[in-house]
C-alpha cells in the first residue's frame, strides 16, 4: 500500500539572495502555507468542509477542490507546487505526482515512484538566464533598429505624402492641358474628315458608273444568249430553257412564270428586256456554265455557283469614320493604326480588275489635312499617356499608404521586399503585404501559397502574425494559405517553413519590427525565485 | 488510412482513368454486382425447386464420429461426397466435396485453431427414404432425406434448420475445357480423370449435357480479364430457419445490425476490398469478411460458419408461412462461393452465449491486448516529422489530456518503403521513441504488405531472392500499383514467407525501433490500385492455388505474421498489438480491426455501432471506427460526439485524412477541449473494467461490446436495437449521434432490473424506454443494478502511469440488494499471465450487507501495489456502521458519507491491497 504520510517539505527558497527554510506540507506553495497549520483542523480552501490535519496529504481526496492533497495524486483536480530552487517555481497537475516521470526540475514530484530523477534546476536556471540574456540583447538591439525603422518609416511616409500631393497638383495641370489638346485635335479633325468624305464620295460615284455600264453590257450579252432563234426577241419558250429562273423553286419554270418574268408579255425585244433582266439577273446562269449547272439536280444547290453579287468589299470606310466619332476615346488606338491610310482593299486580290475596287490615293490637299490632324492626335495621346502614368503612380502611393504597417509604421520597410528560404526541396519566398510562394528547387513552376490577407495575431498582439490566403487551390482541398509568425530578431529573415496541416503553411519570420522595449536591467538580473 | 485517395488519385489519374472518381461517395461502377460476377449470376439464376441431388444411402459409412455418404446429381451424374460430424459443444459440421475432383479443391487451413473434437454419432433409424441420427443433446436429431437430398436438424418435433430444402445445392464440378478436352484425353491425364470419364460414359444416356455459360472459362470486368484456367468451380447451398425473423453477422458491411432481406436487391458480399468512400446501408463488400451468421429467436440462437475464403455472396430472404394455424416467420439463407468446398459448421446454441462459445472453440478468442492498447490512440495521416510528433505529445500534456499511442501513417517511411524511416523527417526514430517512452507512451507505425519494387530496397531484394512474391498467371512476380508505385505482394499464405516476415520486426532488422513501437497493417485486402475492383487479379498464383481460392485470407495472414514478429522480437515475452484493416474468421487472435476509411458525417458515427456489434458477434471484439471520421472535416460538435461515443467503443483512435485540417483535441476552443478531455478521462477511469472485459473475451470469446439481445435474448424489443449497446453485461451506453440533439431515448432492458445513470446515480427501472435530455456534456451511460464495476479515478497522462494507482469500486445493487463483479490485474503487457499464471482475478460479491473480495484463481500469483481507495454503493439504505475485516481477521471501522437523495454511500479509504481477501460489513 502506498499511503503517503504527512511529509513536511524542507524547501530551499531563494528570495532576495537569502535562503529561508519554510516548513509546509508537500506541494503547497509559500503563498498558501498559512492555510496549512500543523495540528490544526484543515478547512478546504473552498470552505466546503473541515478535516483533521492528519488527513492533509494522506492520499485520499476529502476536499472537492483538491486542496487537502497538494502533495499526492489523490484529487483529480489538485495541483502540486514545485519550488524548483535555482529555477522557476511551477505548478503541475497532481496526476503527475509519482507517475514515474520527472516533471519538477527539483525532483520533488517523484518522491515515491522509484523514478530516478536528477535535480536539473540549477542547470536549467543557468540556461534560462543565458537565454533571457541573449533574448534581451537581441531585443535591445532589435528595439533600437525598430526605432530607426519607425523613423525611416515616418520619413518615408512624409515623403510619400509630399510626393502624393505634388503629383495630385501636377495631375490637375496635366488634365487641363489634355483638355486643351483635345479641342485642338477636334478642330483639326473636322476639315480632315470632310476632305476624306469628299474623296470617298467621288470614288463611290465613279464605282457606280462603272458598275452600271458593266451590267448593261451583261444584259446585252444575255439577251443575245437567250435569243436562241436570233429573231431579236426573247420569247417565253426561250426563257423556259433556264429552269434556274423558276421563281417558286418547284423545279419547273412554267409558261406563266416565264411570262411573268418577261413582264406579262410573250416576248421582249432588246430595248424592253431591262425589266426582265432586273428580275432574272440574280438567278441567271450563263449558258456557257449551264452544263455543270444541269448536272446538279436539286434546285437548292444550284444557288451555290451563283457568283457573289455583292459589289463591294465589306469594309466601308464611311462607317468606320462614323464609329470613330461616336466614341473617340476607346477607338484611339484603332485609328492610330489606319486612320491616315487609304481604305484597305483586302478582299480583292483575286479579282481580275483590282483597280476598280481600290480607292485612289488622296489628293495633296487632303493629305495635308490628314497630316495636320495626325499631329494633334499624337500630341493628345502623348498627354493622355502622361496623365495615366501619373494616375498609376498616385494609385500606387495611395495603396502603399493604405496598408496597416503597424502602430508606428514599423513594418513599412518590409513593403515591396521579398525574403527567401531555401529548404531541401523548395525555395520559399515571402513578399510581405504581397504574397508567399514556393518554387521547387529542381524544376517545376511556382505555387502561390497565399496573397496578403490581414494581420492575424491574437487580440493582445495583433502584429505578431500575418495571414496570406487564397493561394493556389489544393486538389480536392482548400486554397493554400500561410500564417507568418513574427518574432523579434536583429535581422529580417525567414527562419523556417512548415505545413502543419495540408495546404496550410506556417512560416517563422524574424524582424526587428516586432521587438518590444526591453525590460529595465534590474528586472533581468533579479529573476525572482530563479 | 486509405483507399486510393485524392493524392494518389491525382498521380494515377492519367494511368487509370477508370479507377478513380472525384465524386463524394463510392464509385459503385468500380465494384461488381452479382450480375457482373459470372459465378454469382449463374448461381443466382438457379431458382428454388426440386434438387437434382440424391443421397446414395447404400454408400453410407459410419465410424465413431463421422458419417460419409455419396450424393449424385441426377442431371450430370457427378458424385459428391458428404461428410457429417458431430462436434463437441453441440455443433454439427457438414462438408461436401466432389467425390473425385479433377484436381484438389481448396480447403481453408490455419483458421480453425485445431481439428475440432468430435463426438459419436448414433444411427437411430434407417429406411430407403433416409436415415435419422442422434445429435446427443436432448432430443436433437439429424434427418437425412435421400431423394431429393436434404438435411434437417430437429429438436423434438421442431425443425431447427434445413439444408437444401430449397434445392439450391449447386456444386460446379471441375471439368476439362471442351475445346481442349480431346487433347487432354489423348494425353491420358490422371487415372482418376479417366475413371471419372469412364463412369460418365456408362451412364451417358442419362446425362444431361450441361450448357457452357458465359464467364465459365474467362471473365472480364472493366479492362481486367480473369483467365480462369480451372473453369467453373462455384458452390452454393441453402439453409432454412423456420420460425426465425432475425439474423445477424457476416461482417463487414456498412449496414444495420439485423441483416435485411436481399430479395430483389444485391446479396451481401464477402470479398475483402479497399472501397474508396464507402456508402452506408449497403450490402457491398468492404475490407474484411467473416462468413458467420447468427439466427436468433426468443427461444433459440444458432449460428452458421461457412468456412470458405473465396469470393462469397449471401442471399437472405424472409417469408411468413402459415404453420399450425399461426403466422410463422422463416428466414432462408443462401451461400454462394466461387471455389473451394462446402464446409459449414452449424452451431446449435441454444443460448446466444453458447453460439459464441461454440464459434470461439473453432476459431479461437480475442487476443488479450496490452492494457495500453485499450487506452486512447492519437493518429493522423500524417504527423509530419519528429518535431511534429514532439509538439503533439507536448500538446496532450499542456491540455492535460491523456493518451497512450501516437501513430505514424505512410509518410513516415522512406518513399513508402515499409520498415524504413524518412531520412529527413524522421532521422532519429530511436530518440523520438525514447522521448515517448520517457513519458510512458508508445507509437505505432504502418507496415503495409505491398513492397516497392526497387532493387536497392532490402525487403524487396530478400523477398525476391527467396521467391516469396505472389506470381501472376504467367509465372512472373505479380506486380501492381499501390502507394510506392510499382509493388510486389509477398505470399503471406506461405508459412515460410510469414516466418521470414516475422523476423523483419526484430530490433536489429527494423532499424530505429524499440519495444514501445507497435504495428498497423493497412491495405491488406490486398489493395491494388490498378487491379480489378482495386484488388488482386484472381488468376494470380499462391504456389499451387489461385488468388481466387485464398483472397479473403490474405489480410488474416498479414496480421498473423506481423503479430508473430512482435512476439518474437521480445523473445516471446511481450504481447503484440497489431491493427488490421482486412480480416477473416479467426483474425481476432491477432489484434484489433477498425472499420476503415469512414467519413466525418453523423451517419458514419451512427454506423460505427452496428459495424462493431456485428464484428463482436463473430469473435472480433477489438473493433473501432476512426474517431472524427477519416474523410472530410467534422464540425466541432461531431468531433466531440465522436470522442464521446469512441470513448465507449473497444478500439479508441482518432484519425484523419491528409487533406483535412488538423484536429488535435485542443484546436476547437477551450469548451470543446474540455468536452473531449472529459470523454477521454472517462475512458481512462474505466480501463480496469475494459481490461477485465478483454480478459474475459480472451478466455471465453464473449464479446466486449454487445448488442442488447445477447444479454436479453428473450426480449424481442431488443432484437433490432443498434443505437445503444452493452459493454460486458453491466454498462449500457447510448451515445448521442444526432446533430443538435437535445435528448435521446434509451431502452433500458430487463423486467425487474434497475439501471443507474453513472453520472447522476439516478435509478431507473428496466424494461422501459427512457428519455434522457442531453447537453454537449452528456454521454448517456448506465450501470446495471447488481453489478460491481472497478475504476481507477486518478487519471494520468498515460495508462502506464496509472499502473499502481488505487481502485474505486462502484457497487450498484439490484432489487434484491445484491451485486457482483470481477477484478483482473496483471502486469499489463506480457504473456506471464498465461505462461506463469501471474495475475490476480478476484470475485467481488455484495450480499446481505457484506461486500467481499475472493480469489477466482487460486493457482495464480501476482502482487500489485494497487489498493482500494474508495467503495461507492449505489442504491443502498444508510448503514449505522461499516467495518473492514482483513484476511488476518483484524477488523477496523470505516468512515463513510451517505447521500439519501441518491442512496449513495461512499466508504472512505478501506486501504486494502487489491489482490487481498477482505470483507466489508454494512450494518
Amino acid at each position: 500500500m502506498s499511503c503517503a504520510y504527512l511529509l513536511l517539505a524542507l524547501s530551499l527558497s531563494v528570495c532576495l539572495g537569502y535562503a529561508v527554510e519554510v516548513q509546509r506540507p508537500r506541494g503547497v506553495p509559500l503563498s498558501k502555507r498559512q492555510f496549512y497549520e500543523e495540528n490544526k483542523p484543515f478547512t478546504c480552501l473552498d470552505g466546503s468542509r473541515t478535516i483533521p490535519f492528519d488527513r492533509v496529504n494522506d492520499d485520499y481526496c476529502d476536499c472537492k477542490d483538491g486542496s487537502d492533497e497538494p502533495g499526492t495524486a489523490a484529487c483529480p483536480n489538485g495541483s502540486f507546487h514545485c519550488t524548483n530552487a535555482g529555477y522557476k517555481p511551477s505548478f503541475i497537475p497532481s496526476s503527475r505526482i509519482n507517475d514515474g516521470i520527472c516533471d519538477c526540475c527539483d525532483t520533488t514530484d517523484e518522491y515515491n515512484s522509484g523514478a530516478t530523477c536528477q535535480n536539473t534546476c540549477r542547470e536549467m536556471g543557468r540556461q534560462e538566464r543565458e537565454l533571457l540574456q541573449k533574448q534581451a540583447e537581441i531585443a535591445k538591439e532589435g528595439f533600437l533598429l525598430k526605432q530607426q525603422l519607425i523613423n525611416e518609416a515616418k520619413r518615408q511616409q512624409e515623403e510619400k505624402q509630399g510626393k502624393l500631393s505634388e503629383m495630385q497638383t501636377n495631375r490637375k495641370t496635366m488634365e487641363d492641358k489634355l483638355e486643351a489638346l483635345r479641342t485642338v485635335k477636334e478642330v483639326a479633325e473636322q476639315p480632315e474628315k470632310e476632305a476624306k468624305e469628299r474623296h470617298l464620295k467621288a470614288w463611290e460615284d465613279q464605282k457606280a458608273i462603272i458598275h452600271a455600264e458593266k451590267d448593261k453590257a451583261k444584259m446585252a450579252e444575255v439577251f443575245l444568249e437567250l435569243d436562241d432563234d436570233e429573231d431579236g426577241y426573247v420569247s417565253v419558250a426561250e426563257l423556259q430553257s433556264h429552269s434556274e429562273l423558276d421563281p417558286d423553286s418547284d423545279g419547273a419554270l412554267t409558261e406563266v412564270e416565264a411570262q411573268g418574268l418577261l413582264g406579262g408579255v410573250d416576248k421582249v425585244d432588246a430595248s424592253s428586256f431591262e425589266t426582265a433582266w432586273v428580275s432574272i439577273k440574280e438567278k441567271y446562269i450563263s449558258e456557257s456554265q449551264a452544263d455543270s449547272a444541269a448536272v446538279d439536280p436539286p434546285a437548292e444547290e444550284t444557288r451555290q455557283p451563283v457568283p457573289d453579287n455583292e459589289p463591294y468589299p465589306e469594309d466601308d470606310p464611311v462607317d468606320e469614320e462614323d464609329e470613330n466619332e461616336d466614341d473617340d476615346e476607346d477607338e484611339e488606338d484603332y485609328r492610330d493604326e489606319d486612320g491616315d491610310k487609304p481604305p484597305p482593299s483586302v478582299h480583292t486580290p483575286e479579282k481580275s480588275e483590282p483597280d476598280e475596287d481600290a480607292m485612289p490615293p488622296y489628293d495633296a490637299h487632303t493629305k495635308a489635312l490628314i497630316d495636320a490632324a495626325q499631329k494633334t492626335r499624337d500630341d493628345f495621346d502623348e498627354a493622355e499617356r502622361a496623365l495615366r502614368e501619373v494616375d498609376d503612380q498616385i494609385k500606387s502611393i495611395e495603396k502603399e499608404l493604405s496598408f496597416d504597417f503597424g502602430p508606428s509604421g514599423e513594418f513599412t520597410h518590409l513593403y515591396s521586399q521579398c525574403y527567401e528560404l531555401s529548404t531541401s526541396e523548395y525555395v520559399y519566398k515571402l513578399c510581405p503585404f504581397n504574397r508567399v510562394s514556393q518554387k521547387p528547387k529542381y524544376g517545376g513552376s511556382e505555387t502561390n501559397l497565399g496573397s496578403w490577407g490581414s494581420w492575424a495575431g491574437p487580440e493582445d498582439s495583433l502584429y505578431s502574425a500575418m495571414k496570406y490566403d487564397h493561394g493556389t487551390g489544393c486538389w480536392q482541398g482548400p486554397n493554400r494559405s500561410t500564417t507568418v509568425k513574427l518574432t523579434c530578431g536583429k535581422e529580417t529573415v525567414v527562419m523556417s517553413t512548415s505545413e502543419p496541416s495540408r495546404c496550410e503553411y506556417l512560416m517563422e519570420f524574424t524582424t526587428p519590427a516586432v521587438c518590444q522595449e526591453p525590460l529595465p536591467d534590474h528586472v533581468l538580473h533579479d529573476p525572482g525565485e530563479l | 488510412m486509405a483507399a486510393p485517395t485524392d493524392r494518389m488519385g491525382l498521380l494515377l489519374v492519367a494511368l487509370l482513368p477508370v479507377l478513380f472518381s472525384i465524386a463524394d461517395a463510392v464509385d459503385r461502377s468500380n465494384f461488381k454486382t452479382c450480375d457482373q460476377s459470372a459465378f454469382c449470376k449463374r448461381q443466382r439464376d438457379v431458382k428454388p425447386g426440386q434438387s437434382p441431388y440424391r443421397a446414395l444411402l447404400e454408400t453410407m459409412e459410419l465410424s465413431e464420429a463421422r458419417l460419409t455418404l455419396q450424393l449424385i446429381n441426377d442431371n450430370n451424374k457427378v458424385r459428391l461426397l458428404l461428410e457429417l460430424y458431430r462436434l463437441q459443444g453441440n455443433m454439427t459440421r457438414v462438408r461436401i466435396n466432389e467425390l473425385k475432383p479433377l484436381r484438389p479443391r481448396y480447403e481453408v487451413p490455419d483458421v480453425l485453431i485445431q481439428e475440432p473434437p468430435t463426438e459419436s454419432l448414433l444411427l437411430l433409424e434407417r429406411d430407403e427414404h433416409g436415415m435419422v441420427l442422434s445429435l446427443g443433446v436432448d432430443d436433437q436429431r439429424l434427418i437425412i432425406n435421400a431423394r431429393p437430398f436434404r438435411l434437417d436438424i430437429m429438436d423434438g418435433p421442431k425443425v431447427l434448420l434445413s439444408l437444401n430444402s430449397r434445392g439450391l445445392l449447386v456444386f460446379e464440378h471441375l471439368r476439362l475445357r471442351k475445346d481442349t478436352k480431346t487433347e487432354a484425353d489423348a494425353e491420358g491425364v490422371e487415372n482418376d480423370v479417366e475413371q471419372n470419364e469412364a463412369e460418365k460414359v456408362e451412364e451417358v444416356e442419362e446425362v444431361t449435357e450441361e450448357e457452357e455459360q458465359p464467364g465459365m472459362w474467362e471473365e472480364t470486368f472493366k479492362s481486367h480479364s480473369d483467365a480462369k484456367p480451372s473453369g467453373p468451380s462455384s458452390i452454393s447451398l441453402d439453409f432454412s430457419f423456420p420460425g426465425v425473423d432475425h439474423v445477424y453477422g457476416i461482417p463487414e458491411h456498412a449496414d444495420s445490425l439485423k441483416l435485411r432481406t436481399t430479395d430483389g436487391g444485391e446479396p451481401y458480399r464477402l470479398y475483402n476490398l479497399d472501397v474508396f468512400q464507402y456508402e452506408l446501408y449497403n450490402p457491398m463488400a468492404l475490407y474484411g469478411a467473416v462468413p458467420v451468421l447468427l439466427s436468433h429467436t426468443a427461444e433459440r440462437t444458432m449460428g452458421l460458419f461457412w468456412l470458405n475464403a473465396a469470393e462469397t455472396w449471401v442471399d437472405i430472404s424472409s417469408s411468413r408461412a402459415v404453420q399450425g394455424g399461426g403466422d410463422a416467420p422463416q428466414t432462408d439463407v443462401r451461400w454462394i462461393s466461387e471455389s473451394g468446398i462446402i464446409d459449414v459448421f452449424i452451431m446449435l446454441g441454444p443460448r446466444p452465449t453458447d453460439v459464441i462459445s461454440q464459434y470461439a472453440s473453432l476459431t479461437g478468442t480475442q487476443s488479450f491486448p496490452p492494457l495500453s492498447a485499450l487506452a486512447y490512440h492519437q493518429c493522423r495521416w500524417n504527423y509530419n516529422d519528429q518535431e511534429d510528433v514532439q509538439a503533439v505529445d507536448n500538446g496532450f500534456d499542456e491540455y492535460d489530456i491523456p493518451y497512450d499511442f501516437i501513430w505514424l501513417d505512410i509518410e513516415h517511411t522512406d518513399g513508402k518503403r515499409y520498415f524504413t524511416w524518412d531520412p529527413n523527417k524522421f532521422s532519429q526514430p530511436r530518440e523520438m521513441l525514447q522521448n515517448l517512452k520517457d513519458k510512458k507512451r508508445k507509437m505505432v507505425t504502418i507496415v503495409d504488405p505491398h513492397i516497392k519494387v526497387d532493387s536497392s530496397y532490402k525487403i524487396h531484394k530478400e523477398i525476391r531472392s527467396k521467391d516469396f512474391y505472389i506470381k501472376n498467371k504467367d509465372g512472373g512476380d505479380y506486380e501492381g500499383w499501390c502507394w510506392p508505385g510499382n509493388a510486389g505482394y509477398p505470399d503471406f499464405t506461405n508459412p515460410e514467407m510469414r516466418a521470414w516476415w516475422a523476423t523483419m520486426f526484430a530490433y536489429d532488422q527494423y532499424e530505429g525501433t524499440m519495444d514501445n513501437l507497435y504495428t498497423w497493417n493497412d491495405m491488406n485486402e490486398p489493395s491494388v490500385f490498378n487491379g480489378p475492383e482495386v484488388t488482386m487479379h484472381k488468376d494470380a498464383l499462391h504456389g499451387g492455388w489461385e488468388h481466387r481460392d485464398v483472397h479473403n485470407l490474405y489480410g488474416f495472414y498479414v496480421q498473423m505474421a506481423t503479430a508473430q514478429g512482435l512476439i518474437q522480437r521480445s523473445g516471446g515475452v511481450e504481447r503484440p498489438f497489431v491493427l488490421t484493416r482486412a480480416f477473416f474468421a479467426g483474425s481476432q487472435r491477432y489484434g484489433a480491426v477498425w472499420t476503415g476509411d469512414n467519413a466525418a458525417e453523423w451517419g458514419h458515427l451512427k454506423m460505427s455501432i452496428p459495424m462493431c456489434l456485428s464484428l463482436g458477434l463473430v469473435g472480433i471484439s477489438f473493433c473501432g471506427a476512426d474517431v472524427g471520421g477519416f474523410f472530410k472535416t467534422p464540425s466541432p460538435e461531431l468531433l466531440v460526439r465522436w470522442y464521446q461515443a469512441g470513448a465507449y467503443q473497444p478500439f479508441f483512435r482518432a484519425h484523419a485524412h491528409l487533406d483535412t485540417p488538423r484536429r488535435e483535441p485542443w484546436l476547437f476552443g477551450p469548451e470543446n477541449t474540455a468536452l473531449i478531455r472529459e470523454a477521454v478521462r472517462q475512458r481512462y477511469t474505466l480501463l480496469p473494467y475494459w481490461y477485465q472485459l478483454f480478459y474475459n473475451a480472451h478466455r471465453t470469446g464473449q464479446p466486449v461490446m454487445r448488442p442488447l439481445w445477447l444479454e436479453y435474448p428473450g426480449d424481442p424489443a431488443t432484437f433490432a436495437i443498434e443505437d445503444e449497446f452493452l459493454l460486458g453485461k453491466d454498462l449500457l451506453v447510448h451515445p448521442v449521434t444526432d446533430e443538435g440533439s437535445h435528448g435521446v431515448t434509451a431502452f433500458l432492458p430487463g423486467e425487474g432490473e434497475v439501471w443507474y445513470d453513472v453520472h447522476t446515480y439516478k435509478k431507473h427501472q428496466g424494461n422501459l424506454n427512457l428519455y434522457i435530455p442531453v447537453t454537449m456534456n452528456s454521454i448517456p451511460v448506465f450501470q446495471r443494478g447488481g453489478s460491481i464495476i472497478t475504476r481507477k479515478e486518478r487519471v494520468r497522462r498515460s495508462s502506464s502511469c496509472m499502473e499502481d494507482d488505487p481502485y474505486t469500486l462502484y457497487v450498484a445493487v439490484n432489487a434484491q440488494g445484491t451485486a457482483e463483479g470481477e477484478l483482473y490485474i496483471d502486469d499489463g503487457h506480457t504473456f506471464n499471465y498465461e505462461k506463469q499464471n501471474q495475475f490476480i482475478h478476484r470475485r467481488l460479491t455484495f450480499t446481505e450487507g457484506s461486500l467481499s473480495s475472493s480469489n477466482l484463481s487460486p493457482d495464480s500469483q501476482f502482487s500489485t501495489a494497487s489498493w482500494v481507495e474508495k467503495v461507492i454503493f449505489i442504491g443502498v439504505p444508510k448503514p449505522s456502521a461499516a467495518t473492514l475485516r482483513t484476511a488476518d481477521g483484524a477488523e477496523s471501522p470505516l468512515e463513510f458519507e451517505f447521500d439519501p437523495a441518491s442512496e449513495l454511500l461512499a466508504l472512505r479509504k478501506p486501504g486494502v491491497n487489491a489482490g487481498a481477501d477482505w470483507t466489508i460489513h454494512l450494518r
